[in-house]
């Protein structure tokens, strides 16, 4: 009768523990990847394929994403605004919420997809073939030769990716405002350059750096703690997509709070 | 006092309940070659990763050339007298076929890209491959293939101590005769220390110094290669016999 009615805070208490550990692992993780980013030996060659791969491979998904999510915005901030009267303030709304949120947290969702399942997926694969046994046999330290290059990587290219996911989201709302609403081309430009400030494209683009970081460290977690077989291989890409994804929300309203709470 | 080259002390693996490996003891003698033969699952490549440290035993002691080894991560300076031959192959797939062999070469950055690639298409040619494979991607090489790059791999650098995990598992029986040939020049020519891991009887005979055969998580026999068939064991008999019939369960 009594363990009927404790059994539940045994659960409670072995989920608990299960999730710290969990967090535990991933924080030493992140620590020894990055300790090995800044020592040498340092492969070079492997951070500019591993940028190549994240990044520019990733630039049609996140500019197509960018331009259709501006061009949506300008048309329902035109709609509610007009209700009472401030339709006009389009340019700038579509500049700020592309620059502090939509670019960044949009990319970052995209590239969690593309890159965090193309990271453990591969990593995985190493693990189930024995590619990261024989690295380790070869005198050569994994963290150092696969998991370093691809945290920099994705941390570097993120900025760069959202820089161009803001100026096509801000086109994408440009080109709603100017075919579609009948705004003037000259006052839509003025009004989006003299609203934006530093801050806003600044804060978007630390964001990113972030949100880069945590796509390839989940990648890299779930690849190499991966499963053995190709059953250990999927679940490892399903794991790292979904964590990437909701770390990255998360980590986007602490960021928020940090930058603009003040 | 002379110690052997390689030496496990009742080592002892496990994964969760089911106990691979229940005290395993083993000496190696430097420039010997050692087979270890046994069923399939008893834990023949598990017993090799322990000496290299991609698996941590459990318990008992590995000592290489007079110095104990485990419980610590293997340092650079003890992993460079290894080569390693994995069952798979375990090739990088991102990266040639002359890149894998010429792999550890190319970390110690003090030799050029073309020494590097030279000397890589010179092991390539000894486990029997032309300079043609050397920049083809493993995915496009058959098994076959894909095991001589690795034992191409494992000799790269010239290591003191060599483990083959299978060396001849999925190659014709010619190519299976050259491979052995390579393990036997390997030992005598260079002088290393060999552990290899075989089902192939015809292997045995051509590789070992010495056979030692585990069953059960324990060496059940070791001796003399020459000894093989008048071991008086039942295990061995049995094994190479490939009969059904004997201490060892068909139904694993
Ligand atoms: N990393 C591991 N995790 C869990 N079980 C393992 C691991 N490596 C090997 N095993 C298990 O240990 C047993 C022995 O494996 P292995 O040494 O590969 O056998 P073999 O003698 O055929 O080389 C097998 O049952 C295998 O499933
Ligand atoms: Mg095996």
């Amino acid at each position: 009768m009594l363990s009927l009615l404790t059994r539940p805070f045994a659960w409670i208490g072995a989920l608990v523990l299960g999730v710290l550990r969990e967090i535990g692992a991933v924080v030493i993780f992140a620590a020894n990847g990055t300790a090995h980013a800044f020592r040498p030996p340092f492969f070079l060659g492997e951070l500019a394929r591993q940028m190549v791969r994240i990044g520019y491979n990733s630039l049609p998904v996140v500019g197509l994403t960018a331009l259709f999510t501006g061009a949506v915005l300008a048309l329902q901030i035109y709609l509610g605004g007009s209700r009472f009267n401030a339709g006009a303030v389009v340019p700038q709304i579509v500049a700020i919420g592309i620059t502090r949120e939509l670019g960044p947290v949009l990319a970052g969702l995209m590239v969690a997809g593309r890159v965090s399942a193309a990271i453990a997926a591969e990593i995985a694969t190493m693990r189930v073939t024995e590619q990261i046994d024989a690295l380790v046999t070869l005198s050569t330290n994994p963290f150092k030769y696969l998991i370093a290059p691809r945290l920099v990587a994705a941390t570097l290219t993120m900025p760069i990716l959202v820089a161009a996911a803001d100026s096509i989201g801000i086109m994408g709302g440009y080109l709603v405002g100017t075919e579609r609403l009948d705004f003037n081309a000259a006052t839509y430009i003025r009004n989006t350059v003299e609203f934006l400030t530093q801050g806003d494209v600044a804060s978007g683009l630390w964001k990113a750096a972030v949100f880069g970081f945590i796509i390839a460290l989940m990648g890299c977690y779930h690849g190499y703690h991966s499963g053995r077989g190709a059953q250990g291989v999927g679940r490892a890409t399903t794991q790292a997509v979904v964590s990437a994804s909701v770390l990255i929300l998360a980590a986007n309203y602490i960021l928020t709070e940090l930058f603009f709470s003040a | 006092m002379t110690h052997p080259m390689i030496e496990m002390k009742g080592v002892a693996k496990s994964f969760g309940s089911k106990h691979v490996l229940r005290g395993v003891d083993l000496s190696v003698e430097r420039g010997q070659s050692l087979v270890i033969i046994g069923g399939s699952g008893t834990g023949k490549s598990v017993t090799l990763k322990c000496v290299l440290g991609l698996i941590e035993p459990d318990a008992g002691e590995i000592w290489v050339d007079g110095a104990r080894v485990d419980g610590k991560p293997r340092g650079d300076a003890l992993l460079s007298r290894f080569g390693m031959l994995f069952q798979g192959g375990a090739l990088f797939d991102s990266l040639t076929v002359w890149e894998n062999v010429a792999f550890r070469l190319r970390q110690d950055r003090s030799k050029s890209n073309a020494e590097c690639r030279d000397i890589a298409i010179e092991k390539l040619r000894r486990v029997g491959l032309k300079e043609n494979v050397a920049d083809l991607f493993p995915a496009e090489l058959s098994g076959g293939m894909q095991k001589r790059v690795g034992l191409a791999r494992a000799i790269a650098a010239d290591p003191e101590i060599i483990f083959f995990d299978e060396p001849t598992t999925g190659l014709d029986p010619i190519m299976a005769g050259v491979i052995n040939e390579l393990i036997r020049e390997v030992v005598v020519e260079m002088g290393a220390t060999a552990m290899t891991i075989t089902h192939d009887m015809s292997s045995v005979r051509a590789i070992a110094d010495r056979v030692a055969m585990l069953h059960e998580g324990a060496i059940q026999w070791e001796g003399q290669a020459n000894f093989l068939d008048v071991s008086g064991n039942p295990y061995v008999d049995q094994f190479i016999r490939g009969s059904a019939e004997g201490p060892i369960e068909a139904v694993r």
